[in-house]
């Protein structure tokens, strides 16, 4: 579905960002991409999503080949994968259904079956009473999910999550994800950069390690996983000594306010 | 194409002053370009003017039967170069002269001047070397005294003409190219202001030739708007200089003012259609 071979990406400017990559992201796969700040991780992404070249090896993606991709191929890529970025991209001037009404319109949807289609993207969200609101109406979560509803408006076969939850306070970052987790149970698989190592040690998905632009560790490899499974019981049973530990709240409309954006 | 005109109107309501000033631009790059324009053929036509003057006059000899004479007007006349042949008798050009010299009227005499032959030249043969030609042609026949065309003033002329053709020309271009860059940069505003709005098009699967559209539209729009505000510019200035100078000075052919404000709306076009496909090949 999404395989990177050998890849390597270079800048002009800042030099080598990714080196001698291979990765691959079976179907339904949900994946953690983590690692700091400059380690590759939205260079990966980008990559996947075409909006970057590799300079050496080749990203394939649902049959697209980075090798012999034509600037046309690209829009007809992007309608298949769904991408959500840290500051949401919005289009400011437009209410939360119109936004995700535009991805559809861009393909050329036939208008009759946008406003419906819409309106369920909408509510699996946990925004339909907000679909008039715009983007500055909108807490930090509210507008991830607004994004996220973008995203899966064209039902992709993959979404790709750069630090979706790098603005948004504890409380909209539990809801994100938990939406995230929801759209994966669906069936759609999600490469989901971050930070947030809480999120990751608290869930049992593939994660991914970065490092200079090399992957370092994968927790498919079974010696890291065992590593994660044993760090995770030790957690758990840590928390449950200590004291009871804040359950994933169900999404709903009020479940952020807007002041969450940090 | 619904789709493209109403990003179209979104723009301009997200962005009014910016659309304002875009075909504001436009209209004063073109304006300026046309009191160019409007000068250009002022002084053409004013040249074209004096160049319809220039005129081959072949003395008659005294006594010339009249039959030879009016062969050699019909020979004269079918020179490719000769667009009118007159004949004026001694007595007309003895009035002429008199309704010419006004006051000094009386100085001439019956039978002091002689006959000629008058010989206008096609607009395009009204350079030097045409005129020496025809005038040598002429002065062959074998009853013709003399033939006068006022070479030194013609060679003058000729080379007016030449000066200003050229300076036309490079100043033309010159004021063209200008508004080219002000109007392409002012495009270039805004499709970068608008460069968030095209790279989420971009983000979700909008093909290039979707994005382009509600620009070429606007291009042109603007193109048009500002196209026709400098034609009504240039209208007004040439209104205020007549009623300035107390003569009518030319103003563009209907066909020429409809090419201009075309012109905005190419120039609109192929601005917006660079700038964006620039900006397209950056994301």
């Amino acid at each position: 579905m999404i395989r990177l071979v050998d890849v390597s990406k270079a800048y002009v400017r800042t030099g080598l960002a990714l080196d001698n990559v291979s990765l691959h992201v079976a179907k339904g796969e949900f994946i953690f991409l983590t690692g700091p700040s400059g380690s590759g991780k939205s260079t990966l992404l980008k990559l996947v999503f075409m909006e970057e070249r590799p300079t050496a090896g080749e990203v394939r993606v649902s049959g697209v080949n980075s090798a012999t991709l034509k600037r046309g191929d690209i829009a007809q890529l992007r309608r298949k994968l769904g991408v959500v970025f840290q500051d949401f991209r919005l289009l400011d001037d437009r209410t939360a259904h119109a936004n995700v009404a535009f991805a559809l319109e861009v393909t050329g949807a036939a208008p009759n079956v946008i406003p419906a289609k819409v309106n369920r993207l909408l509510t699996q969200v946990g925004l339909a009473s907000k679909a008039q609101a715009f983007p500055r109406e909108l807490s930090g979560g509210e507008q991830q999910r607004v994004a996220i509803a973008r995203a899966l408006v064209n039902d992709p076969f993959v979404l790709i999550a750069d630090e979706p939850t790098g603005n948004l306070d504890d409380r909209a970052t539990r809801g994100v994800f938990q939406l995230l987790r929801e759209i994966n149970a669906a069936g759609t698989a999600v490469l989901m950069a971050t930070h947030n190592v809480e999120l990751m040690r608290r869930s049992e998905y593939r994660t991914i390690e970065m490092l200079h632009g090399r992957l370092v560790a994968d927790s498919a490899d079974p010696a890291v996983a065992a590593r994660a499974a044993a760090r995770r019981a030790e957690d758990d049973a840590a928390a449950r000594a200590a004291a009871v530990r804040p359950s994933v709240p169900l999404i709903d409309d009020q479940q952020d306010s807007p002041l969450t954006v940090q | 194409m619904k789709l493209a005109f109403r990003e179209v109107a979104l723009a301009i309501r997200r962005a009014p002053l910016l659309s304002v000033l875009g075909v504001v631009t436009i209209a004063f790059s073109l304006f300026a370009f046309g009191l160019f324009g409007l000068a250009a053929i002022n002084i053409r036509d004013a040249l074209r003017r004096v160049e319809e003057r220039v005129e081959i006059r072949a003395f008659v000899a005294d006594a010339t039967p009249v039959e030879a004479v009016a062969t050699a007007m019909g020979d004269i006349g079918a020179f490719p170069e000769v667009a009118q042949v007159d004949y004026v008798s001694p007595d007309s050009a003895l009035a002429r002269a008199r309704r010419e010299l006004g006051e000094f009227a009386d100085v001439f005499e019956a039978g002091v001047l002689p006959g000629s032959i008058d010989i206008r030249l096609k607009p395009d043969f009204r350079d030097p070397k045409s005129v020496k030609a025809v005038a040598a042609r002429v002065g062959s026949y074998s009853f013709i005294d003399d033939v006068r065309y006022g070479e030194d003033w013609v060679t003058k002329l000729y080379q007016l003409r030449t000066i200003a053709t050229i300076v036309g020309l490079v100043l033309g271009l010159a004021f063209a190219a200008v508004a080219i860059i002000i109007i392409g940069t002012t495009i270039r505003m805004a499709v970068l202001a608008r460069e968030r709005e095209i790279s989420i098009m971009r983000l979700v699967g909008a093909t290039d030739a979707f994005v382009r559209l509600p620009f070429l539209i606007d291009g042109f729009a603007k193109g048009v708007l500002g196209g026709f505000l400098a034609l009504v510019l240039t209208w007004l200035a040439s209104s205020l200089i007549d009623r300035a100078l107390g003569f009518q000075t030319a103003f563009f052919a209907s066909g020429v003012a409809v090419l201009g404000v075309l012109g905005g709306a190419i120039i609109g076009l192929l601005g917006s259609a660079l700038s964006v496909g620039r900006h397209l090949r950056r994301v």
